[in-house]
């Protein structure tokens, strides 16, 4: 049945989904920037400025459509979560605006600075508005990610008249999930950006060109991956365990397990059926999930039976999005060490087939972070704040079932828009390639005619 | 809980929408004043002139929105969906002018981008007067919730003051390019700011004799029995701002006109202040009634207070290091 409700929920579905993308490649590209800026500053090695000068432009445009699709973000919880807004705006409240404040302000101050400044300020000040720039961001996704964690595991609180309010701060920013879904989340956005970064570079070592810059490039995204995603394995498995402990039927959704047992198997594949509350076609290794879950084989999992239907989460859309995450999780592994493996032999540039397998997998980590947000906030359900509100009591009374669905087709019809047309402009930023020689010291004459100011045409 | 933090949120808030109201008022006026602009060197340098600072004014929204959200919770669940279709408009518009500035020079088609940012500027301004109309003849409420229909906001007031914010950004961005240009652009500019200032000063009169009409709260402050001395000097102190602004577009100066269309965008949020206070979901709801808890005001009092000052020095110094004239091509380095 197609009801405000519903509809509402894939409005912010839709919206949410398509602003992640944006800080998913964005965190980790500001943090490269200021490396290549500081790598830079402190070596005057060439090849930084050019490749700092090829990831900036990139940048300007997924930052431009990152804050502009931001915006939509708050208000959503005006428009469609009024209820949500007036019953837990308490806490939530200030979780949002220190990240205004302390994010987005700095942010967009330096940014202006990082992208049209570098002939105004001198270099360490133009190095330090990279720097700001990147802090920004990661503290952004701090704020955000423990405003979002305590809708999963709330702490610090008490209920008064059916209202969430604060009794202690520490225990609300800092509650059960945050810190794991904090490191888990950043991690995911350093790795996609690097996925990026090598599927670029070997987009353009395969066309045998720029084979300085690209190679840079692939060995410092190697580099990253090299450390984080073998950490990630073991983050991500430590984020589980924390929701095993905290939303145990998230996890019960997340591993399609219906029964309470012990020697409970881990399923690679199956078919989550509602209805019969029960899977077909289960394939599964025996005993690794009591394992995994309880350190013990005859450790009792409880299973989805446990809770009553209208108290469990969609079991099909966890089941499979969790499995989609941790599938390309071990992909990136497999990949990532084929890559260290060439490195360390000096055969990155000719790895032909290495390099083809790259320019794919620079999408992979996008997926993956759609699929990790899927499964935790699909698992949440039917609670939009963890076993206290539920979701349907979260929206906005006065709403029919025609202005949602109204405001839903005009966010999908311009998100199309707007993103098929970044997609290809950034698309072109990657194909225009490296400015050719060293920037010339600004008194240089500009040699082509005057253009005017925006981030991707003026960053050099 | 001593100390009522309401009369200092309050005064934050206003603080930071009203900051939101002059930064992007002029950005979003220089999207309003776009299609129409002597030629594309012209557009270009008019785009130039905001490039670097846009995306921060932009941000004062978001505090507006956020702090609304987290000072004064209620009147953001009731104001915000009385007003579900303009904030829609208003989003979708800031969207399509935010993207134009870095998709207009990528697109071989950059006549849809220029048309973008016109359309997306003038969308959201007209969107956000008829929120702030709306605002001022109040809301319907039944419990803690809006009461009204989906097109409650959808009044001849609301779509007054939707062309009166058209006129007065369009005024604002004017007069930024009064002050950031020169020559041909700075000539076609002041024109444009004279007849804007006509425009703003009929919105202007239209505006004050309505509003008393709507609310007898508004009537009594403005007319009823102590108040009314100590008032007048905002009408009179509006009318000297109007006179020194023709005067000094007259006179060719560069930064008068922009320091007097602020000085007169502030006398018109001083009036509407003045008139709706202490009501924050008018008129059913008043500051203190849909405060946040004491402990979450205290919480975030606190980091704002430290955090503001820094905000608006790093602002400053932005704003200092594109100081001066934007040159036709200024911008590339």
């Amino acid at each position: 049945m197609l009801d405000a409700l519903l509809l509402s929920r894939l409005q912010f579905a839709w919206v949410v989904a398509m602003h992640i993308l944006l800080p998913a490649f964005t965190v980790g590209l500001a943090a490269y920037i200021a490396v290549l800026e500081g790598t830079y500053y402190f070596t005057r090695r060439p090849v930084f400025l050019r490749l700092s000068k090829f990831w900036l432009p990139i940048f300007a445009v997924s930052f431009g459509m990152g804050v502009a699709s931001g915006i939509v973000m708050p208000f959503q919880f005006g428009t469609n979560w009024s209820r949500y807004t007036d019953l837990t705006a308490d806490v939530l409240g200030p979780l949002m605006a220190y990240e205004v404040l302390t994010a987005f302000f700095l942010e967009a101050a330096f940014l202006g600075v990082l992208l049209f400044g570098r002939e105004r300020v001198p270099p360490g000040v133009h190095f330090f508005a990279a720097l700001m720039v990147a802090a920004g961001t990661l503290l952004s996704t701090f704020w955000i990610l423990s405003a979002n964690s305590w809708m999963q595991t709330p702490a610090g609180h008490a209920i008064v008249e059916g209202r969430f309010v604060p009794r202690d701060w520490l225990q609300i920013v800092f509650n059960p999930s945050f810190p794991y879904r904090l490191v888990h989340t950043t991690m995911a956005f350093f790795i996609t950006t690097a996925f990026v970064v090598i599927g670029v570079a070997a987009w353009r070592l395969r066309r045998g060109r720029h084979e300085e810059e690209s190679l840079v490039m692939q060995k410092m995204g190697l580099g990253l991956l090299a450390v984080l995603v073998p950490l990630q394995v073991v983050v991500g498995d430590l984020h589980g365990l924390n929701t095993f402990e905290h939303q145990p039927a998230k996890l019960a959704a997340m591993e399609g397990n219906w029964e309470t047992q012990a020697r409970m198997p881990i399923l690679l594949f199956a078919w989550p059926d509602e209805a019969a509350e029960r899977n077909h076609l289960e394939i599964g290794v025996p005993l690794l999930g009591s394992l995994i879950l309880g350190h013990d084989v005859d450790a009792v999992i409880p299973g989805l039976k446990e809770w009553e239907p209208q108290d469990r989460p969609p079991v099909a859309i966890t089941f499979f999005a969790f499995r989609l995450m941790v599938g390309i999780g071990l992909a990136m592994l497999g990949l990532t060490l084929a890559g260290l493996v060439l490195w360390r032999r000096g055969r990155l540039a000719q790895a032909r087939r290495f390099q083809w397998l790259c320019m794919p997998a620079a999408s992979l980590g996008f997926i993956a972070v759609l699929a990790g947000w899927v499964t935790t906030e699909v698992g949440r359900q039917p609670w939009v704040v963890y076993g206290l509100l539920r979701t349907r009591d979260a929206v906005t009374p006065s709403l029919t079932t025609g202005d949602v669905a109204a405001s839903l087709a005009v966010y999908v019809v311009a998100y199309v828009v707007i993103f098929g047309a970044g997609i290809v402009f950034m698309g072109r930023l990657v194909r225009r390639g490296f400015v050719a020689a060293p920037e010339p010291e600004p008194e240089a004459p500009a040699p082509r005619a005057a253009r005017p100011l925006s981030g991707a045409t003026r960053t050099n | 809980m001593a100390l009522d933090l309401v009369p200092l949120w309050a005064a934050i808030l206003a603080f930071g929408v009203f900051m939101y109201v002059l930064l992007d008022g002029f950005d979003l006026g220089i999207g309003i004043l776009f299609p129409f602009a002597p030629d594309d060197a012209g557009r270009d340098t008019m785009m130039d002139s905001v490039a670097p600072i846009w995306d921060f004014n932009e941000t004062w929204l978001v505090l507006g929105g956020v702090g609304l959200l987290a000072a004064f919770p209620l009147a953001f669940a009731i104001v915000i969906p009385a007003v579900y279709f303009p904030i829609l408009f208003m989003l979708i518009g800031l969207v399509f002018r935010g993207v134009a500035f870095e998709f207009r020079h990528l697109s071989r088609r950059r006549h849809y981008w220029d048309r973008s940012f016109f359309a997306g500027s003038l969308v959201a301004t007209f969107s956000q007067g008829i929120v702030l109309g709306t605002f001022v003849q109040g809301i319907p409420v039944e419990g803690r919730d809006y009461a009204g229909g989906t097109f409650g906001w959808l009044t001849p007031f609301a779509v007054l003051t939707g062309a009166g914010l058209v006129a007065g950004y369009g005024l604002l961005g004017a007069c930024w390019l009064v002050l950031k240009t020169e020559g041909g652009l700075q000539a076609w500019a002041r024109r444009k700011a004279r007849q804007l200032a006509i425009g703003v000063a009929a919105f202007v009169v239209m505006v004050s004799v309505w509003t008393p009409l709507i609310e007898p709260q508004i009537r009594e402050r403005w007319f009823g029995g102590e108040h009314p001395l100590w008032l007048w000097p905002v009408p009179l102190v509006t009318f000297a701002l109007f006179v020194l602004l023709w005067r000094s577009l007259a006179r060719g100066r560069d930064s008068t006109p922009f320091v007097a269309a602020l000085g007169i965008f502030a006398m018109a949020y001083l009036g509407l202040a003045i008139s709706i206070f202490p009501m924050v979901v008018p008129y059913t709801f008043d500051l203190w009634q849909a405060a946040a808890a004491p402990n979450s005001q205290a919480f975030l009092v606190l980091g704002t207070l430290f955090l503001l000052p820094i905000v608006l020095g790093y602002t400053a110094w932005s704003y200092w290091v594109f100081r001066g004239k934007v040159k036709a091509g200024s911008g590339y380095r």
